[in-house]
């Protein structure tokens, strides 16, 4: 029988040799993430529904990694940085990345790749909606609540129904002015933000192999934003080499049958594409750049799981190098990793960092900051009225703090060159 | 879990994602200790903006200013109810703020997940466009044996989409319940 990548997977965490999309499987689960607004009342249901002194099902697996409320004042965030690390010591847990230790990572679902943790053909659950980043190598991951994650934490085990497959195939070569994250909003323009509601959306073709793996996370990251269960890239010689720098653990590679069955297949041709962005208040609201130009913006931010990345920052700095932003603009590494290479990688003879302060960008230390609001004191969040050029995932109403402002959500290329303008506007204009 | 409930209806359009049912600064309080749980039923809905709240009319809170829970015990909603983030705490909020089952014409499927696996409301899918009909504060009736739904108030009763396979854990009160129930917990 012909399976799609995600049932193999599947398959092979049900200990079978085929499921069927729409059959309810038992999954052993690989790895178990969580942060720390979801780990400490996930914890709490742990030890409610399996008593006192009831073990963890296996502590290699759990990956703790505090990200969300991490440079706040706020008492009950600072507090729920304390119940994580209460749980990890009681539990023994060696993967907590502790914050203000050099154990601190950031960001979750960049931290999972550059940690080594990201494994081809494994299955990852996690507490967070973007764990389905981690699809980008080839591997199952998901969002779930705190009682699944507590359940996986007792028994190493969850209910998942497998999802129908839809494929997005991008052919040609990717010109300089479009992102991952253009692909992305096309796709969600053109599907809704319910278009892949319990479904795998598997991404292929020569523009998304000629990707690196920062930006395969990007498309992958954005599956949930059309509701999808999983975002899947099949891994190739590009994803084994970024695994192999990190980590020595063993993988399998799977991909998907000749003649597997898809719920629906949409093709593209990048060099048919725009810079796009989508307009408040939802991620399927897309228009092309040069469409909404004249739209003034307040405020730019770069940063998050799907924009904070190094790849995300070279691209921001091409359209930076000697130019001033005129309005706010807010960078926010997703890693301490991302943050070092900031003073490490070279653009033109000079440091992305000292492009961005030269432009007259605010730096940030790493965490989810504004992506999600957050407390009042949080890093970027927005006020009033704002109108955000953001390169964060989400623009649904008050999603970035205020709950009079937007959000538009584009690619660092357009995020950057808006905030030279001040209004929306097409990185061609800086890129010719 | 009783075969009825009954209560009022407060009705939202589509697309409700959790940030609108729980915004993220929020997300702090525990949700164990029983004063600060009950912070979570005064903030249910508050993302909602204040033209959507409580259709058709809007400008209806959820829950009035200075209260903790609401009087509405039935979610009326469009397509895609519980979209976005996989907060656990937007159900819970819900629960706390006193509702019992929410009435949409579909859902994102974190949040579906959660209502059911944690018990917290019952998540009832229709065909019927149910947000164009029903009135916030119509009196409705869910009858769980028959998978219906009957506005009182205008008297008229649809039908509910079964729960099919998650019945079981919705019946049992979550997926704890459940999985001991059906002896999963000790392998």
């Amino acid at each position: 029988m012909v399976q799609t990548i995600t049932q193999k997977i599947l398959a092979k965490a049900a200990n079978r040799k085929f499921v069927e999309a729409g059959e309810n499987v038992w999954l052993n689960v690989d790895i178990l993430l969580t942060h720390d607004v979801c780990g400490p009342p996930t914890f709490d249901i742990f030890r409610e529904k399996f008593g006192p002194g009831a073990k963890v099902w296996d502590p290699e697996k759990v990956v703790i990694l505090p990200d969300h409320y991490i440079f706040t004042e706020n008492e009950h965030a600072r507090r729920n940085i304390d119940l994580l690390r209460q749980f990890a010591e009681e539990h023994d847990l060696p993967n907590h990345h502790d914050v203000g230790t050099d154990r601190y990572k950031g960001v979750c679902h960049v931290a999972l790749a550059q940690e080594g943790y990201n494994l081809p053909g494994t299955v990852l659950f996690g507490t967070d909606s973007h764990t389905c980043t981690s699809g980008a190598f080839g591997m199952f991951g998901t969002g779930i609540g705190n009682t699944d994650a507590a359940f996986i934490l007792g028994t190493g085990k969850i209910w998942e129904k497998v999802p129908e497959s839809m494929k997005f195939i991008f052919e040609g070569e990717m010109p300089d002015y479009l992102a991952a994250k253009d692909l992305i909003l096309q796709i969600l323009g053109d599907i809704g933000t319910d278009g892949a509601t319990y479904r795998a959306m598997e991404f292929d073709g020569s523009a998304v192999y000629s990707l690196p793996m920062e930006e395969r996370m990007t498309l992958t990251n954005m599956a949930i934003e059309a509701g999808g269960m999983n975002g899947i890239i099949a891994a190739d010689s590009v994803t084994e080499a970024y695994v192999k720098e990190r980590t020595e653990k063993t993988y399998e590679i799977l991909e998907s049958d000749p003649g597997a069955e898809y719920h629906s297949t949409y093709r593209y041709k990048v060099e048919a594409l725009e810079p796009v962005v989508a307009m408040p208040h939802s991620p399927d609201n897309r228009a092309t750049v040069r469409s909404v130009q004249d739209t003034r913006i307040t405020k730019s931010y770069i940063g998050s799981c799907t924009g904070g990345k190094l790849s995300d920052f070279v691209m921001a700095a091409r359209i930076l190098k000697g130019n001033k932003v005129s309005v706010p603009t807010n960078i926010v590494p997703a890693t301490v990793e991302a943050a070092q290479s900031l003073e490490t990688e070279q653009f033109d003879g000079h440091s992305i960092r000292k492009i961005f302060e030269d432009a007259g960008c605010a730096i940030a230390p790493p965490s989810c900051a504004a992506c999600l609001g957050g407390p009042s004191d949080t890093f970027g969040r927005s006020e009033n009225n704002d109108l955000v050029v953001s390169t964060t995932n989400r623009n649904f109403p008050g999603r970035m703090g205020s709950k009079k402002a937007g959000v538009c959500l584009a690619s660092p290329l357009t995020a950057a060159a808006s905030a030279i303008t001040g209004k929306l506007t097409d990185p061609r204009e800086f890129l010719s | 879990m009783e075969s009825i409930i009954q209560g009022k209806a407060y009705v939202l359009g589509k697309n409700i994602d959790t940030d609108q049912i729980i915004p993220a600064e929020h997300l702090v309080y525990s949700l164990s200790d029983p004063e600060e749980v009950k912070l979570y039923g005064k903030y249910a809905l508050s993302g909602v903006p204040a033209a959507e709240a409580g259709l058709p009319e809007g400008n209806r809170p959820f829950v009035e200013e200075g209260k903790f829970e609401s009087e509405y015990s039935i979610i009326i909603a469009g397509p895609n109810f519980g979209c976005g983030s996989s907060r656990e705490h937007a159900p819970f909020s819900l629960q706390v703020a006193g509702a019992r089952a929410i009435v949409a014409e579909s859902y994102a499927r974190i949040f579906y997940r959660n209502c059911v696996d944690g018990g917290f409301v019952i998540p009832y899918e229709t065909a019927e466009q149910l947000s164009k009909t029903v009135l916030t504060g119509d009196e409705l009736r869910i009858d769980i044996e028959n998978s219906s739904v009957t506005n009182l108030t205008q008297n008229v009763t649809y039908t509910l989409k079964p729960l099919g396979d998650v019945y079981k854990i919705v019946m049992a009160g979550g997926i704890f319940a459940y999985a001991r129930q059906e002896n999963l917990m000790n392998s």
